[in-house]
């Protein structure tokens, strides 16, 4: 066939492929390794004393990756039994990562969702002992509880935050590594500290009774550095052409980050509101010492004690009886939920463009 | 073979520009610039400018890279001491009066000398409108007419007829060329009485580049320009004067300058001569 012809030959029709992906032969050859590894675990765990779940994800482990080796050496050379190799151990590496999250994810929607009902959203347990049915009484209080504290706390973190991570990406003052080194310290302050410091120095001293508002302020400084810093790294993405421009119109620097700076990086500073309310939503140490529990719904966070899921959560189990156990279940449920509602929130505005 | 046929070529484009000179005195006295040094941290980055700016002209500052020409501009408008580590020496008159004098509202000086940039930088958070008006806004002006400025000024930088029917849309939508002609538009609006462009094309494709030349072209006779370019030809095209910097290692100084056809097609200095033919930079 010459390559040089001068009438071309009719065009195929032209069709999408992908070369560069698995053949059907090399997926069955993939699937074929996957199930003599498995048919060789199961094979020596039924002749050697080795048992359990933990003696077939290892055993499976290492003749997928041995078998795998193997193979892409026949056929490729060292260099790819490398690579087969260490995609091996990445893989293991994942299904390491993930076990947990998942296995936490089962658990709690395995346990929980036998005690999820609608009055759980209606009813409170002002009339309800945690021991009975669990389709009597409800979360509501918890809910509005967990709702108001979590409310208040963002209304005082998020300013703070924001301000903060002006501070130091946009005004760049003498204090900024300083406060920068704090905001990163504070962010691995436990829980508990933060509780405490504010029944040392509110409670004790000034108020002397427990309410929402001082939950808040405990949640509100375990919330500061979760907005400061995202805050930060969403401010710092800004380009600084977006700030010249600005500045060159003739704009103070108060005005360029107040119209063109913070405009533009809306969407990230509403996924750090988030992330911070995530990050405290499922706080329960300060909120035990702080709001104290309520078997009814509390609207005023100035007055009396405050109910939370976390509270009800750890009430419910406190009491033990299988009932009770089932409640404390269908509230973690609840608790997770709303925390994976508010990350799934928090990916969607901050993948969306600016502008549109 | 380029070489060669090069500096033919540019004076010539050169040479088909009427020489131009100083606008009227309505327009202000213009722009000085008086010993001009500037630092960056301890590197000493320009030395001594010193160059006058008429008004209703042209100028290009052209020379290779890291000569200073950019720092120089930036002087102008005071947009240098942004850079952190940042100092200068010297003096900038804009109508007679020192810019860097103490007590001087930073904000008035760069409401008169605005300033376009390298890579088009419109607001993605404003609409084409808001963009154009955002200088109002910014330095809190009042204007009579806002629909009337935002046509004028749309109008000048040359894209009026290209978004007069999606005004209230979004700038990022608009090609890289137009987005850098709505930054033009947004530096109109305020009225200034220069304009500083820093390399304004150099993002641009040729298409692009010509009608920012064209536009260029257009506001020379309300605007005083100062304009940064690594492109010699739009040097020659555009610019009423030249001025051609270099660094010999040390910091950049200003080997020369004066009218552009002069510069393109008999340079005084042998540097000059080497860099606007082409035999180096």
């Amino acid at each position: 066939m010459s390559t040089n012809t001068l009438t071309p030959a009719a065009p195929a029709p032209a069709k999408p492929t992908k070369p560069w992906e698995a053949s059907i032969s090399d997926r069955i050859k993939t699937a074929a390794i996957f199930l003599g590894s498995a048919l060789f675990t199961v094979g020596l765990v039924a002749v050697t004393p080795l048992k359990g779940k933990l003696a077939y994800a290892i055993v499976f482990f290492i003749a997928f990756v041995v078998i795998d080796y193997i193979y892409n050496v026949v056929k490729g050379g060292r260099a790819a039994g490398a690579d087969s190799l260490f995609r091996g151990f990445v893989t293991a590496a994942v299904c390491l990562a993930i076990t947990p999250i998942v296995s936490i994810l089962l658990t709690v929607w395995v346990r929980g969702h036998k005690g999820v009902h609608w009055t759980l959203f209606t009813k409170d347990m002002h009339s309800n002992a945690f021991q009975d049915p669990a389709n009597q009484g409800g979360l509501l209080h918890a809910i509005i509880g967990t709702f108001l504290l979590v409310l208040f706390a963002m209304i005082i973190s998020v300013p703070i935050g924001v301000l903060t991570a002006i501070y130091i990406t946009e005004i760049k003052g003498r204090f900024t590594r300083p406060i920068q080194f704090l905001v990163q310290a504070m962010s691995g302050v436990p829980s508990i500290v933060a509780g405490l410091f504010i029944l040392a120095s509110i409670v004790y001293p000034l108020t002397k009774t427990l309410n929402g508002f001082e939950g808040s302020l405990a949640l509100a400084i375990l919330m500061i550095p979760t907005v400061a810093r995202t805050s930060q790294e969403v401010l710092l993405l800004i380009p600084q052409d977006l700030r010249e421009a600005g500045v060159a119109l003739g704009g103070t620097q108060w005005r360029t980050v107040i119209m063109i700076v913070l405009p533009a990086a809306r969407s990230g500073l509403i996924t750090a509101m988030i992330l911070g309310v995530a990050r405290v939503a499922g706080e329960t140490a300060p909120i035990l010492l702080l709001a104290g529990g309520n078997n009814s719904v509390n609207w005023n966070m100035f007055h009396g004690p405050m109910g939370s899921l976390p509270n009800y959560i750890w009430q419910s189990f406190g009491t033990g009886t299988p009932d009770s156990v089932t409640r404390a279940w269908a509230g973690l449920l609840v608790l997770l939920a709303i925390v994976l509602i508010l990350f799934g929130l928090a990916r969607t505005l901050g993948n969306r463009k600016v502008g549109k | 073979m380029e070489t060669n046929t090069q500096p033919n070529t540019l004076s010539s484009i050169a040479s088909k520009r009427e020489v131009k000179t100083a606008g009227t005195q309505a327009m202000g006295v213009g722009l000085e610039a008086r010993g001009i040094h500037a630092w960056f941290g301890q590197k000493h980055a320009l030395a001594n400018v010193s160059m006058d700016f008429w008004p209703g002209t042209v100028t290009a500052l052209i020379g290779p890279s890291g000569c200073g020409k950019s720092t120089f501009l930036r002087t102008l408008n005071r947009m240098h001491e942004f850079i952190p580590g940042a100092a200068m020496a010297g003096e900038v008159l804009l109508n007679g009066e020192d810019i860097y004098a103490p007590g001087t509202d930073v904000t008035k000086i760069r409401l008169k000398v605005g300033m376009v940039f390298q890579k088009p930088n419109p607001f993605p958070s404003m609409t084409i409108a808001e963009n154009v008006l955002a200088g109002l806004k910014l330095a809190q002006l009042k204007t009579a007419n806002k629909d009337e400025l935002l046509e004028e000024c749309l109008e000048r930088a040359g894209l009026w007829s290209e978004v007069k029917d999606r005004l209230n849309t979004h700038g990022g939508a608009l090609s890289g060329g137009q987005q850098q002609r709505l930054c033009i538009a947004r530096a109109l609006a305020v009225r200034p009485q220069v304009l500083l462009m820093d390399e304004p094309c150099s993002a641009l494709d040729p298409g692009s580049t010509l009608k920012i030349e064209e536009t260029i072209s257009h506001l020379s006779s309300s605007v005083t320009i100062v304009i940064v370019t690594h492109n010699m030809q739009q040097a020659a095209r555009v610019s009423d004067y030249t001025a051609f910097f270099l660094s010999d290692g040390g910091p950049g100084q200003m080997i020369e300058a004066g009218s552009t056809n002069e510069i393109f097609a008999r340079p005084k200095d042998q540097r000059t001569e080497n860099y606007v033919t082409g035999r180096f930079g």
